[in-house]
């Protein structure tokens, strides 16, 4: 067992070692480049507040999109959930099978 | 019909917003029903509708989030979801995907490193492809046996059986995972997980299209429950990816929620789907959806090394992406319509006996 460990680590590190010689032997190239500041000219409403969110600190930006998300799917989830429930779908089971 | 258009207000670039509804439905009704985030999908799609290749990497990973949660919540009830097996998986997906993510950022910043990821990639879908219709041939071999020597196959009976290979390594801590029915090292899936997340983070994808057969073939889930457990680790790791692209300025919040309102849709359809769908029928469609994925990202190759063919590969790649998503959706949305139709009519049956 021991000896299929080694192996598994070994490829794994051969891997992590010889991919970036590859990659730089294809050469060229970079990275795309990063909106610092936002254009809110032609903004209005809750767009411009949000871009103006953006521009005042990436952080609170960040932490208000990580919110936003998950709050956005729990309520389209139970909204469905209501749906599914008023047609007479049943939720709650389902047969474990492979065939 | 300026209506139709909305401008993003962090890119700048103005989006046809049916278009975001539309890209989320299909790739909502695949994600739930395949328990991926469908990046492969997703990203292009994106890039037709006008977004630049960094802004739809980091909305496309934002929206995931969303999109899974609603997916993870609807395969949670019907028992899909190994929830112990995710949290396990949860640490070796996020360390393997920032290790991925922290060394592609390196190769970015050294050389050209798109054709060493798709090579990289398409090599792992030839093997994901090999995989799964080598398990439904073997399946059927025995099925076709089991018929001759006039028995019945087991339900729950598969092709390939390497996990019971991989449940022999006996390193403590040992765990019993009751949904998924298996007992084995912890290390087994933390394994994984760090892998397929390194994978993940160095394709930039989310890692469900290796994921879920990862859960099948190495840890011996049954389908259903790969799918939704995959489902609950693309959320978490959607969840962290969207916030470090946000970090980052590369998430476009406002095409996110409008793609999420599609999603939210097609993610249901998906999800109850699995309900109707037996497991291997899911992995055949899987399989057919790898092929799919593959063609594209060659269809991406081949210009790198005959340039002048690019625009026609550029068609053929974006006719192969939608006829793909299109395909998969309609058959996954009538199997859905038809199997809660049956059911609807079968308790209405009951309820006049």
């Amino acid at each position: 067992m021991r000896k299929l460990w080694a192996k598994i680590l070994g490829l794994g590190s051969l891997v992590a070692l010889f991919l970036p010689g590859i990659a730089l032997a294809a050469g060229g190239g970079g990275a795309a480049p990063m909106v610092i500041v936002s254009d809110t000219r032609k903004l209005g409403g809750l767009l411009a507040m949000w871009a103006n969110l953006y521009n005042e600190s990436h952080l609170y930006f960040t932490i208000v999109t990580i919110i936003i998300i998950p709050l956005i799917g729990v309520i389209f989830g139970l909204l469905a959930d209501l749906v599914m429930k008023h047609i007479g779908i049943d939720l709650e089971h389902r047969d474990l099978a492979e065939h | 019909m300026d209506w139709l258009y909305v401008l993003m207000p962090i890119s700048g670039v103005t989006i046809f917003w049916p278009g975001l509804i539309i890209l989320g439905i299909g790739v909502g009704i695949i994600g739930g029903f395949f328990g991926m985030g469908g990046a492969w999908m997703v990203t292009p799609g994106l890039n037709i509708l006008g977004f630049p290749m960094a802004f739809a990497i980091g909305t496309d990973i934002a929206h995931m989030a969303g999109k899974s949660l609603i997916s993870t919540m609807r395969h949670g009830k019907f028992g899909n979801v190994d929830y112990k097996l995710g949290f396990i998986m949860v640490i070796g997906t996020i360390v393997g995907f920032e290790a991925g993510a922290q060394m592609i950022m390196w190769l970015e910043r050294i050389g050209q490193v798109n054709m060493v990821v798709r090579w990289l990639y398409i090599i792992l879908l030839i093997l994901i492809a090999w995989m799964v219709f080598a398990d439904v041939a073997k399946r059927r071999k025995k099925e076709r046996e089991a018929a001759a020597a006039g028995e019945e196959l087991d339900k729950l009976a598969t092709g390939l059986e390497w996990h019971k290979t991989f449940h022999k390594i006996k390193i403590p801590p040992m765990v019993h995972l009751n949904v998924a029915g298996v007992y084995c090292s912890a290390w087994l899936p933390i394994g994984v997980s760090f892998i397929t997340g390194w994978l993940a983070g160095i394709l930039g994808i989310g890692g469900g299209l290796i994921r879920m057969p990862s859960l099948i073939y190495i840890v011996g889930c049954p389908t259903h429950v790969a799918v939704g457990t995959d489902l609950f680790e693309v959320m978490i790791s959607g969840l962290y990816g969207a916030a470090t692209y946000t970090y980052k300025g590369r998430v476009e919040l406002v095409a996110a929620i409008i793609m999420l309102c599609g999603a939210a849709v097609g993610a249901q359809v998906g999800a109850v789907a699995t309900k109707y769908i037996k497991g291997y029928g899911i992995r055949i469609a899987f399989g057919c959806a790898v092929i799919g994925c593959m063609l594209s990202v060659l269809l991406k190759l081949i210009p790198m090394y005959i340039p002048e063919i690019k625009p026609v590969c550029d068609v053929l790649a974006t006719v192969v992406v939608l006829g793909v998503v299109s395909a998969l959706s309609i058959y996954i949305t009538v199997k859905m319509f038809q199997g809660a139709a049956n059911e609807v009519r079968q308790k209405k049956a009951a309820m006049g006996r």
